[in-house]
């Protein structure tokens, strides 16, 4: 080829979608269905990831030292903790009681002198920050397991929980994902193949005239793409519609002390270029695909 | 057409291996060698198909319904491959050319149908033009090509009608002047005069005839037994897939 004709190109691929507006307007309906639907799972994922950080942030608990241990036996035992697996070795803290004490008695100002004292205070302990909350309950026993460690306090229930939805939800917008693409993809190359059949004997003269394979091929996937793109900015304004409604009925209905959402405003940027980048590359592919058995003339 | 210029001379080259002792020394255009072509339903369309045509001529292909003609059509236009045999076409060897490369064959000749296989819904104009956007043309090159091959053709008014304006054999002149707008070494045509009355037949005939005249290498396949003997041309004549007849100045016989 001589020279490589975008404009013509572009100008067929319009023209195309145009000729079938039927198909293509389903087409485009199917790309922007399957990409909400993903798109609001990433979504949901992606709260519930943010929220599961936040929790993590706080996740620690307390190891409380058996009270005949000396100084030397503690150093060594803070050195265990530190070596077990998922403990952030950055995140174990050596309180001593009388320290422990003062922070008891910082929140309960108004009791009786040492009346409503707990056992522990009296003791010496660690704080222990945990690096992965799904492994949060083996890392405590596994602590508890090492001797001189006398007791521990983990207040962790809620996080675990939390853990469990986060791994569902992500595990669900991946097989949505790879359904839903393999669906959009399925629906482009159908229109691709209906529009390269109603024009199968526009390529026959075009292969008898000498067309390379690009050639006939370009048009079809120019077409393909502007569908995915087309479908990929309405489902984006209509994703950022949706995910407006969700956080204002949170917002009513007083549930945002449990569940916020992130602001749309801090990441439009991020799902509008994840959902460019799905429908050209679902557009271009599927039509790609199917352009390929009409150029074996 | 860095590429094109390249393969010509690579042509060229095996054009002269392959021609015999100087007994001509025209190039080779086509080059049939034991072609056998089984189609997969088993049907044995070729036996053993010997034909060799040079540079310049205009052959007749003649033959009952079904003998094959077309098949050798397909053959020459790479749409079907050989079962047994060589093809060469424009020093192109169809049997082992490369995918990429059909494209550029193909460019060297210009195929007429007995439907005329025009696009209805663009004007005259806009069928040259899809022709020769097809091989990367630029405006100014169609600008400068259609007017010509339409006046060659005898359509110089014809550009802005639609396909379904015109008659049979303005169609087909159509056709003809899409075969020649990109300029093509050869023109094979598979009945062209198929469809067309007696009397347009002879003028799309004579046509042929004129722009072989001009240089290009003319092969026309037809059934029509009147039309070939009005024209002292060589006739190749074959019967249920084996060649019967190779003659200059040749009638059809039965
Ligand atoms: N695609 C095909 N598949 C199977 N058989 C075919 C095919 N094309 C042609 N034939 C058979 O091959 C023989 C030669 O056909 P063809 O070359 O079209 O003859 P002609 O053009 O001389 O009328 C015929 O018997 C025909 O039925
Ligand atoms: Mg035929």
């Amino acid at each position: 080829m001589r020279r490589f004709n975008l404009g013509y190109f572009i100008k067929e691929g319009f023209s195309s979608i145009f000729s079938h507006g039927l198909m293509s307007f389903a087409a485009v309906c199917m790309i922007v269905a399957c990409l909400i639907i993903m798109g609001s799972f990433s979504l949901l994922a992606v709260n519930v990831d943010g929220m599961l950080s936040q929790l993590e942030e706080e996740n620690e608990f307390l190891a409380y030292i058996d009270e005949s241990f000396t100084p030397d036996q503690v150093r060594t035992l803070m050195e265990k903790i530190k070596q077990i697996d998922n403990v952030d070795p950055n995140g174990v803290t050596f309180i001593t009681r009388e320290q422990a004490k003062q922070d008891y008695l910082k929140g309960h100002e108004t009791d009786g002198l040492y009346v409503n004292m707990p056992d522990e205070v009296l003791r010496d302990r660690f704080s222990i920050h945990v690096i992965d909350l799904e492994k949060f309950t083996e890392t405590v026993e596994a602590v508890c397991a090492l001797p001189g460690v006398a007791n521990h306090r983990a207040e962790n229930k809620v996080a675990e929980g939390f853990v469990t939805v986060r791994n569902a939800v992500t595990a669900l917008a991946y097989v949505l994902i790879a359904i839903l693409a393999a669906v959009s993809l399925f629906i482009i190359s159908n229109t691709t193949r209906l529009a390269a059949f109603s024009r199968r004997e526009e390529i026959a003269i075009m292969k008898m005239c000498g067309a390379t394979d690009g050639f006939v091929r370009w048009p079809f996937i120019v077409e393909g793409l502007l569908l995915g793109l087309m479908g990929a900015a309405v489902a984006f304004f209509l994703q950022w519609g949706v995910y407006a409604a969700v956080g204002k009925a949170l917002a009513d209905s007083g549930a945002t002390a449990l569940f916020t959402l992130m602001e749309f405003s801090m990441i439009w940027k991020r799902v509008l270029a994840i959902f460019l980048l799905s429908g050209a590359a679902i557009g271009a592919l599927g039509s790609g695909f199917a352009i390929r058995k009409f150029l074996q003339v | 057409m860095a590429a094109k210029n390249r393969y010509n001379k690579k042509a060229d080259a095996s054009i002269q291996r392959l021609q015999s002792s100087g007994r001509e020394m025209r190039a080779i255009m086509i080059r049939l060698i034991d072609i056998h072509k089984e189609y997969d339903n088993g049907t044995k369309a070729l036996k053993g198909i010997n034909l060799r045509i040079e540079d310049g001529e205009f052959v007749f292909l003649v033959g009952p319904s079904g003998s094959g003609k077309s098949t050798i059509v397909k053959l020459l236009t790479a749409e079907i491959t050989a079962s047994k045999g060589r093809v060469i076409v424009n020093g192109y060897n169809l049997n082992n050319i490369r995918r990429w490369q059909i494209p550029h064959m193909r460019r060297t000749l210009g195929v007429i149908f007995q439907d005329f296989r025009l696009i209805e819904k663009k004007t005259v104009q806009g069928n040259l033009e899809f022709a020769m956007r097809t091989v990367g043309a630029s405006g100014r090159e169609m600008r400068k090509r259609i007017p010509y091959v339409l006046d060659l053709v005898g359509l110089e008014d014809k550009a802005d009608a639609y396909p379904n304006e015109m008659s049979g054999g303005e169609q087909q002149r159509v056709a003809i002047a899409r075969a020649l707008v990109n300029n093509p070494r050869m023109i094979i045509a598979d009945e062209p005069t198929g469809n067309l009355d007696p009397r347009r037949s002879l003028e799309i005939m004579t046509l042929l005839e004129r722009i072989n005249a001009m240089g290009t290498t003319m092969l026309v396949v037809t059934h029509e037994r009147d039309l070939v003997n009005r024209f002292s041309k060589r006739v190749v004549a074959i019967k249920d897939g084996e060649l019967i007849r190779d003659g200059q100045g040749g009638y059809y016989r039965a």
